[in-house]
C-alpha cells in the first residue's frame, strides 16, 4: 500500500479520475501554479486558472456540469464559498430538484477547511454544518489519506454536486503554504495518523453515507469529523486509565448521514459527546441530538464545538478549537453521575 | 504635502514591514503575512490626503496604509504578536485590523474593501460634511462581482468614494492580465467614474493625481478611480512558494519540478500539444516571478524617493535616523514582555 499525505491523496484521486474520464476539468484561482503537475499532463483546456471571481466561476461550473462536463472547482479555503454562495445554495443544490430529477449537476467543490495555524476567523472556518443543511448537496470530509483518496474518487463518479472538505491541518501542502511558509520557527499540533498514512489499492472508493468506527468503546460515544476525530481518539486514550471506555465515530459524510451507526452506538453507551470544529449552534451537534431523540433515545449529551468567531492569536485559537483537554473534561462530566 | 513629509511616511511604512518580516521569520507571528513592500509611494501619496472623518477600507495587504494613516504601530505589532492588548485584542490578526477612531477597516476577503468603503462614503455624505472614503484594492480583486457592483453603486448613488487600485501585475500567483478582460481605467470610466492612472512608484505623482480625485469626490461630484502601478517586492505573502521556487530553483523547486516532469511523462491524459502548452505556461509564470523587481533594486519606490531627496541631504539623514529610531523603539516596546520567547 502506498504511503501518502492527505493532500497528495486528494491530488492523486483527481489525477487518476482525470485520466479515466475526459469530461473532468479543474477550475480554480491559481490552478496552473497549484496544480502544475496536472497542467503538464492534461493541458490548459482541462486545468483552468480562474480570475478572483468566485460567483462567476462557481455559476459557470454549474452550467458546464449541466451541459456535459464534470468540473472540480477549487477554493483556497471553504470560507471563500461565501462569495459564491448564491451559485451553491440557489443553483448547484437545487437544479436536480427543480428539474424533477431530470437534470443533474455532477461537480465537485474542493474546499480546504478548518483552523489551527493562526490564520484568523475569515480563513479557518469549517462551515460543514451550514453546507450540509442544504438539500441537494452531498457533503463529505476526509480525516485520513485513505479516505481522502476514497471519498474524492467517489465524488468524481457521483452524479450530483459534492462538497469535498480537506482539513488544512491534516494537509501538509496547505499547512506549508498558508501556515509555515517555509519557516521552521513555527509548529502546529498535527495528528500524524490523519496527515500521513497508507492508501489501499488504487483506485479505491469510500462509500458516501458510511461512518467509520475508529475506536470501539462502551461508556461514551464520541461523534466527530476531520481533525476532531483525532483529538477524540487522543482523549479516549487519555481516559483509559480512569476506566472510561470511549467509542469514536468518524462520520466522514454528513449528507448523506449514517444514522444507523450513530444510533446503534448511542443505544449501547447511553452517552453522546459531539466534537465539532464547526460552530456549536444550529449545526452538526444539534443534529446528532435530534437523530437520537427521533430514534427514541435520550442519552446524556454534551458537545465540544467552536462557540465564537475564531480568534487569530494561536493560544486563543487553540482554546477555541475542540482540544483534547476540553474533550476529556466533557467526557468526565458525562460519566460522572 | 512636501516631499520630505511623504518620504518620512514611506520610510515608516517600509520600516514597519521589515520589522514585521523579521518577527514573522522568528515565528512570533502566525499564519499568512502579506507585506506591502513596494506600495509605499501609493500609500503615502494617497493616505496623507486623508484626515479625521475620512474612511479607509483596506485589503489583506494593509499595513503601509494603516501606518501612514497614523494607527499606532506598537498597537499593530502587539496585534500581530497575538497579544490581548493589541489593536484588536489579538483576535483579528494582520488581515483583520480595525481602528474605529480612524474609520479604517481591513478584510481578508478579496474585493470586500470596495463595498465597505462605499458604505463609509454613504454615511459620510449624511453625517460628515466634505468627508470621503477611500478603498484600496488590487487588479485581481477588480474581477470580483462585489468590486464591479460597487463601481456601479457608487456611480448610481454619486458617492464620495475613491477607489485606489494597485496594479502590481499579479492576482495571487497568476498574471493579473491573463485573467482580466479590458482595461481597468476604461472599465471605471464606463461605469461613469472619473478615472486616472499613475506611476505608483513616484510618490509626488501619486500625491498630485490622488489629490485631484479626492478633491473631486470631496466636492460631491461623484466617485473616482485611480490605477497605480507599483511592484510587489515580496510575493503574494512571505514564504510565497512561487517566489521561493523562482528565486531558489535548486533548493525550493526541485521536488515540484520533478513532479511536473514525471506527470508530463505519464501515460493517459492530454496530447503532446496540451502537455507542452502546460509546461510552457508554468515556466513562463516562473520566469515572470524571477524577473520581478527586488527590494532596493530598480523599481523599488524607496530608491526613487531617496534619490528625489538628495538635494535635501541633511534633512534626509535626519528623517531616516528619526524613523529608524521610531521603528526600533516600537518593536522594543511591543516585545517588552515577551521575555525568552522573543529570542526563540
Amino acid at each position: 500500500m502506498p504511503e501518502m499525505n492527505l493532500g497528495q491523496a486528494v491530488d492523486r484521486a483527481i489525477e487518476d479520475a482525470m485520466a479515466r474520464d475526459d469530461s473532468i476539468v479543474l477550475i480554480g484561482e491559481d490552478a496552473p501554479m497549484l496544480r502544475a503537475p496536472l497542467l503538464a499532463r492534461f493541458g490548459a483546456d482541462r486545468i483552468l486558472g480562474a480570475p478572483i471571481s468566485e460567483s462567476a466561476f462557481f455559476g459557470a461550473a454549474a452550467g458546464a456540469a449541466m451541459a456535459g462536463l464534470r468540473p472540480v472547482v477549487e477554493l483556497y479555503m471553504v470560507d471563500f464559498i461565501a462569495v459564491a454562495f448564491d451559485a451553491v445554495l440557489n443553483h448547484i443544490a437545487k437544479l436536480e430538484g427543480f428539474s424533477g430529477g431530470r437534470w443533474k449537476v455532477p461537480m465537485v467543490i474542493r474546499a480546504p477547511s478548518g483552523g489551527g495555524y493562526g490564520d484568523g476567523g475569515q480563513h479557518g472556518q469549517s462551515l460543514w454544518g451550514t453546507l450540509a443543511s442544504i438539500p441537494g448537496l452531498t457533503v463529505v470530509i476526509a480525516s485520513t489519506p485513505a479516505d481522502a483518496y476514497g471519498l474524492m474518487t467517489t465524488a468524481l463518479a457521483h452524479d450530483g454536486p459534492v462538497v469535498f472538505m480537506e482539513p488544512k491541518l491534516l494537509s501538509d501542502n496547505w499547512l506549508e503554504f498558508l501556515g509555515s511558509g517555509g519557516r521552521d520557527t513555527v509548529s502546529f499540533d498535527v495528528p500524524t495518523e490523519g496527515a500521513v498514512g497508507p492508501v489501499p489499492d488504487l483506485p479505491h472508493a469510500t462509500l458516501f453515507g458510511k461512518a467509520a468506527v475508529r475506536r470501539d468503546g462502551s461508556d461514551v460515544t464520541i461523534v466527530s469529523v476531520a481533525v476532531g476525530v483525532h483529538r477524540a481518539l487522543e482523549a479516549a486514550e487519555k481516559l483509559l486509565p480512569s476506566n472510561v471506555s470511549c467509542e469514536v465515530i468518524d462520520l466522514r459524510s454528513l449528507r448523506p448521514l449514517d444514522i444507523e451507526t450513530i444510533v446503534e452506538s448511542v443505544r449501547k453507551t447511553g452517552r453522546l459527546l459531539v466534537v465539532d470544529e464547526d460552530y456549536r449552534e444550529f449545526g452538526l451537534s444539534g443534529e446528532m441530538a435530534a437523530i437520537c431523540l427521533e430514534a427514541a433515545l435520550s442519552p446524556r449529551f454534551a458537545r465540544v464545538c467552536v462557540e465564537d468567531t475564531l480568534p487569530y492569536a494561536r493560544h486563543l485559537e487553540d482554546a477555541a478549537l475542540p482540544n483534547v483537554d476540553r474533550i476529556v473534561e466533557a467526557v468526565n462530566l458525562l460519566v460522572d453521575v | 504635502m512636501e516631499l520630505a513629509g511623504l518620504y518620512r511616511q514611506m520610510l515608516r511604512a517600509r520600516g514597519y514591514e521589515l520589522a514585521v518580516e523579521d518577527l514573522w521569520h522568528r515565528g512570533l507571528i502566525a499564519g499568512e503575512m502579506h507585506l506591502g513592500t513596494g506600495e509605499e509611494a501609493v500609500a503615502a501619496g494617497v493616505v496623507t490626503l486623508l484626515g479625521d472623518g475620512d474612511g479607509l477600507a483596506l485589503t489583506h495587504r494593509c499595513s503601509p496604509e494603516l501606518v501612514v494613516r497614523g494607527v499606532p504601530i506598537v498597537s499593530m505589532l502587539r496585534e500581530l504578536l497575538g497579544c490581548e492588548d493589541g489593536l484588536c485584542g489579538g483576535r483579528g490578526g494582520h488581515m483583520h485590523l480595525f481602528s474605529k477612531e480612524h474609520l479604517a477597516a481591513t478584510s481578508g476577503i478579496v474585493g470586500a474593501s470596495l463595498p465597505t468603503a462605499a458604505g463609509f462614503a454613504l454615511a459620510n455624505r449624511r453625517l460628515r460634511a466634505n468627508k470621503v472614503a477611500v478603498a484600496f484594492t488590487g487588479t485581481g480583486a477588480m474581477n470580483s462581482g462585489m468590486a464591479l457592483e460597487t463601481l456601479n453603486l457608487a456611480a448610481a448613488w454619486s458617492l464620495p468614494l475613491i477607489v485606489v487600485c494597485i496594479d502590481n501585475g499579479w492576482a495571487i500567483t497568476t498574471s493579473s492580465e491573463a485573467v482580466t478582460g479590458g482595461r481597468h481605467v476604461e472599465r471605471a470610466r464606463a461605469f461613469g467614474l472619473r478615472a486616472d492612472s499613475v506611476d505608483g512608484t513616484d510618490v509626488r505623482v501619486v500625491h498630485k493625481a490622488a489629490g485631484k480625485l479626492i478633491d473631486f469626490a470631496r466636492r460631491g461630484k461623484g466617485p473616482t478611480f485611480l490605477l497605480a502601478s507599483c511592484p510587489r517586492l515580496d510575493g503574494h505573502f512571505l514564504g510565497d512558494p512561487l517566489l521561493r521556487m523562482a528565486r531558489q530553483p535548486m533548493a525550493e523547486g526541485r521536488s515540484t519540478f520533478a513532479k511536473v516532469i514525471s506527470s508530463a511523462a505519464t501515460r493517459g491524459g492530454g496530447g503532446l500539444k496540451d502537455r507542452a502548452g502546460g509546461m510552457t505556461r508554468m515556466m513562463s509564470v516562473m520566469a515572470r516571478a524571477r524577473r520581478g523587481p527586488v527590494r532596493d533594486g530598480r523599481g523599488d519606490p524607496m530608491l526613487a524617493a531617496r534619490k528625489a531627496m538628495k538635494r535635501h541631504q541633511s534633512e534626509r539623514d535626519r528623517i531616516e535616523s528619526e524613523v529608524a529610531t521610531e521603528i526600533e523603539s516600537a518593536v522594543e516596546i511591543a516585545l517588552a514582555d515577551f521575555g525568552g520567547s522573543a529570542d526563540a
